[in-house]
């Protein structure tokens, strides 16, 4: 099974000059799975994601992607992936048309123009299509650099802080496209500072700290890492966000 | 070279026209400060320069182009740098595209801006009275040396483009350019000058270009003065072209 994993990172190291950002990092993504990677701001969730996008090298280990090694196979691992930034990139001054109609351009897939019109109709973008993208909400910006990314079936979507700056409403959309994604057998890697967002939507979630990945498992499995209370007088689950910090500071 | 060079190109200057199409103030503001130049030497200072043609307007405006490019450029390290900060930039290098496409495309884009430009303001130096006795082969011949030292400039600025921290950093670089002519024939002769001065002034890369491009229009033979042109256009193209490469490279 592992074999077949998605994504598959080994050992992988990175510093910046004294700063040691990733120090060992093990994971694999199953195909179709949603996998919430969380961290603490400058745990280096960017850094990860933007090795196996091959837009950073590492220094030491090694990264699969749909089976391709991101240094190797470089333009390989470029058609089995796309990325989405913590900034959405989408190019405000084309309008949301032209921002698809281009990236259909950009992965050599024919009739640029449908794929289009069809990503606009199902990401509720069909009216807002010939706008300028600079002119969109927060959300709708979201939704149309979810739908770029999409264009010539991509095994693997990474969304790097989805969800950042965006109203709750906004967020709830994003949600329900992602969870969309991966029951179409879309596999996804998701970094998010935010716990509820990893709670909704990951089959499976890992928490990177200080450079390694310390924890990895199904929510279920997570919360088995805390003690039971023995005496309750208020039945409460415990949410993902003390297991996260319980989990930290443990290593600590 | 990648089969998918062309494509991407056109694909990515089609990208960078549109913006240009729909925010044409770049193209007003590259011609603005040369026109004002224009005015202002011919109809101030011009009545008091000696420099044995008839019409000062005929001898001013081989400069007044060189110009316009110098100022024109700077467009092009200020477009990378938005392109960078944007977050596009990564979007197009995580994606499998030609890798240089990215670069030429901007450079392209520089071309096309520059020469409208340059159109502008040939068409008020001619309401201005500026008259030319050259053939068609001569304006083409004008046309290529311009063309060149466009191409020369252009690349040039993408080195600040992609290394810039900020948007004034990115474009100051061109500000000793667009002062170059100052300090060489396209104002004045520089038999004028003082020693050092007119050393210098007499072996920078502008005076020979307005030198070339002045005889072309008037009709004259070109002598020798045109390889030295070609010689500093075409190095400096190769240099610049290699140089910004390899920045780009790295940055990857």
């Amino acid at each position: 099974m592992k074999q077949d994993a998605a994504i598959r990172i080994r050992g992988l190291e990175k510093s910046f000059g004294e700063l040691h950002v990733l120090r060992g990092v093990d994971l694999d993504v199953d195909r179709g799975a949603i996998l919430a990677l969380l961290g603490s701001n400058g745990a280096g969730k960017t850094t990860m994601v933007r090795i196996i996008a091959t837009l950073l090298r590492a220094d030491r280990g090694e990264a699969t992607v749909n089976g391709f090694d991101v240094r190797a196979d470089a333009p390989q691992v470029r058609e089995s992936l796309s990325m989405t930034g913590q900034f959405a990139a989408v190019d405000e001054i084309l309008t949301g048309r032209e921002n698809l109609v281009l990236m259909a351009r950009l992965r050599h897939v024919a009739d640029g123009r449908r794929i289009a019109d069809d990503l606009l109709a199902r990401f509720d973008l069909t009216e807002a299509g010939s706008r300028r993208a600079g002119t969109y909400s927060g959300g709708m910006r979201r939704r149309l650099d979810i739908a770029m990314s999409l264009i010539g079936d991509p095994a693997v979507i990474v969304l790097d802080e989805p969800t950042t700056g965006l109203d709750p409403q906004a967020r709830l959309e994003v949600w329900r496209t992602v969870k969309d994604l991966a029951s179409a057998g879309t596999t996804v890697l998701l970094t998010t500072q935010m716990l509820d967002e990893a709670e909704h939507l990951a089959d499976r979630i890992a928490i990177l700290h200080e450079g390694r990945i310390i924890v990895n498992g199904t929510l279920p499995e997570l919360t088995r890492l805390l003690p039971p209370a023995e005496i309750e007088y208020v039945e409460k689950q415990p949410t993902l966000e003390e297991i996260f910090l319980a989990v930290v500071a443990a290593k600590n | 070279m990648d089969k998918h060079f062309v494509g991407d190109t056109t694909a990515l200057l089609g990208r960078s026209l549109r913006h240009i199409g729909r925010s044409p103030d770049t193209i007003i503001t590259t011609a603005l400060m040369p026109i004002a130049f224009l005015l202002m030497f011919v109809y101030v200072f011009g009545g008091a320069i000696r420099t044995g043609s008839d019409r000062y307007v005929n001898y001013l405006l081989p400069g007044i182009l060189v110009m316009t490019i110098a100022s024109g450029i700077s467009y092009t390290a200020y477009r990378l740098f938005l392109d960078r900060q944007s977050g596009i930039f990564e979007r197009f290098r995580s994606m499998p595209i030609a890798r240089s496409s990215l670069l030429w495309a901007h450079v392209l884009t520089s071309l096309v801006a520059n020469l409208i430009s340059l159109a502008v303001v040939v068409l008020v130096a001619l309401l201005m009275g500026f008259r030319s006795a050259a053939g068609i082969g001569a304006w083409l011949a004008v046309l290529g040396i311009l063309v060149l030292f466009t191409l020369a400039l252009t690349w040039l600025a993408v080195i600040p483009g992609l290394l810039a921290k900020t948007v004034d950093g990115a474009s100051a670089f061109a500000y000793p350019l667009i002062f170059l002519p100052f300090v060489s024939s396209a104002f004045v002769p520089t038999d004028g000058m003082p020693g050092p001065v007119r050393a210098f002034a007499e072996n920078q890369p502008v005076t020979s270009i307005v030198d070339t491009i002045r005889h072309l229009f008037a009709d004259q033979p070109v002598g020798g003065g045109v390889w030295v042109a070609l010689a500093w256009c075409g190095g400096l193209l190769v240099v610049a072209c290699l140089a910004a490469t390899r920045v780009y490279r790295r940055t990857s």
